[in-house]
């Protein structure tokens, strides 16, 4: 195996570029655990940690650009109020020692189903930067998962950052798990209302092979809450909506959850989380 | 390959590292410092917590080569004198370990003295238990003497802050 320490970002895709088969390495948090427990050994490791820019963040427009290699625990302190969604599902992930080396970048780079961060990356619509010593592309979150761990990164490419659009609206985070720290997600569910285009957008996490979002919740959703009047949630409404999210998971029996267990988890998730948005929203008209 | 870094203040290097060495082998196997405790290896039982450039972290999923040039306080350093210097020289979570009988078998113990002093060095006074309780969320004890452990974090805490604001 080989080491290999970039200290420039440009150094880092060079050497992505010649050498694609390297794993990148920001926290840790995922690919030490594979070396540990010998479930994969990488040809080489290219450690991100050194390239200072990554650890910056920055608004442009509406939008933050959340670099590779900002931690959970910074974007909990530093992030909070723009980000709402993914802070609170950053606030879920492991421990303390996980968020202080985590980041949202490793996340996707893990792509795993069941990642935090996915869910509010897919409700809020965020952006992956991706970049290659080709140049940069955009790739939108809804493109980004492509199957169980796996992602649209061509080999050569690296995650410089990602964009995600500041908060116009409330924006809620819920996770099922055993305990209330260091637990992988049964299922997962975020959503974010945005009263500017009158829109509600989802993330479903741990309930198909891919984090994904509900279009049809989402549209019916968008349709009939009472944006002109902020009247109340009705809860037909919102149990649809419920419904509607959970119909568009396809989820499967495994060691953490049954397939029947996180259908039904979603559709309460959903339902609840929809209603604690609205009346958010409604404080705030 | 070889790995320079500063423990508990004193610049050290471990050779023969290999590529896909944690930062955990090589405080305990390569630089003697047996302290952090080596466990589950996937971050979820906290023993092995150490400070890198100031933030506590697992040093099992610190890859060696990312400890290049860099800041680790381990538990050894954590004692007045930054060794076994006696009981004296205990730092004052350590001191509170003790008189509260927070340790049993001992194994969480270091990790444990890690974090509680992470958390009271950015806390005032005598922090809720909810915050003392999140704060070690990611510290196993297998004994589960984990009302113990509390009491110890709250001892300090207070033998710190005599008078806390109200």
């Amino acid at each position: 195996m080989d080491f290999l320490r970039p200290p420039t970002w440009p150094d880092a895709l060079a050497l992505k570029a010649e050498r694609p088969e390297a794993t990148p390495i920001q926290g840790g948090t995922d690919v030490m655990v594979e070396i540990n427990l010998d479930k994969g050994r990488p040809a080489a490791l290219l450690d991100l940690t050194p390239i200072p820019e990554l650890r910056e963040w920055s608004r442009e427009g509406g939008e933050i650009r959340v670099g590779a290699g900002v931690t959970y625990s910074r974007l909990i302190a530093e992030l909070g109020t723009d980000l709402p969604g993914l802070a609170q599902a950053s606030r879920t992930v492991g421990s303390p020692q996980i968020r202080n080396r985590g980041t949202v970048a490793g996340n996707l780079g893990a792509a795993s189903p069941a990642g935090d961060s996915h869910p509010p990356l897919l409700a809020c619509g965020a952006v992956v930067e991706a970049e290659s010593v080709r140049g940069t592309r955009l790739i939108p979150i809804r493109e980004f998962y492509t199957g169980v761990k796996r992602h649209a990164l061509a080999p050569d490419e690296l995650i410089r950052a990602v964009r995600v659009p500041v908060a116009t609206g409330p924006q809620y985070f819920s996770k099922i798990g055993t305990r209330n720290a260091m637990v992988i997600a049964v299922c997962s569910f975020a959503v974010a209302v945005d009263p500017g285009e009158r829109r509600v957008g989802t993330g479903i996490g741990s309930a198909a092979p891919t984090p994904r979002h509900a279009p049809q919740a989402e549209d019916f959703a968008s349709g009939r809450l009472d944006w002109d009047g902020h009247g109340p949630l009705d809860p037909g409404v919102a149990r649809r909506f419920g419904e509607l999210v959970a119909a568009s998971a396809a989820p499967i029996d495994d060691v953490r959850g049954r397939a029947a267990y996180r259908t039904h988890a979603l559709a309460v998730m959903a339902r609840r989380a929809l209603g604690w948005a609205w009346d958010d929203f409604r404080g705030s008209a | 390959m070889r790995v320079n870094v500063t423990v508990n203040g004193r610049p050290m290097t471990a050779d023969d590292v290999w590529e896909g060495e944690s930062l955990l082998y090589v405080l305990r196997e390569r630089l003697g410092l047996p302290g952090a405790k080596n466990a589950c290896e996937q971050g979820e039982c906290g023993s092995c917590t150490v400070y890198l450039d100031g933030a506590p972290v697992c040093a099992c999923l610190v890859a060696a080569g990312q400890a290049e040039g860099r800041e680790v306080v381990t538990v050894e350093g954590l004692a007045v004198g930054g060794g076994p210097s006696g009981e004296t020289g205990l730092h004052e979570v350590q001191r509170a370990f003790v008189d509260a009988g927070a340790v049993q078998c001992g194994f969480c113990t270091p990790g444990l003295v890690v974090q509680a002093h992470a958390l009271l060095a950015g806390a005032e006074g005598v922090p809720p238990d909810a915050d003392i309780r999140e704060a070690l969320a990611g510290n196993l004890c297998r004994c589960t003497g984990y009302e113990k452990i509390l009491d110890a974090v709250r001892l300090a805490a207070s033998r710190r802050h005599p008078h806390p604001p109200p």
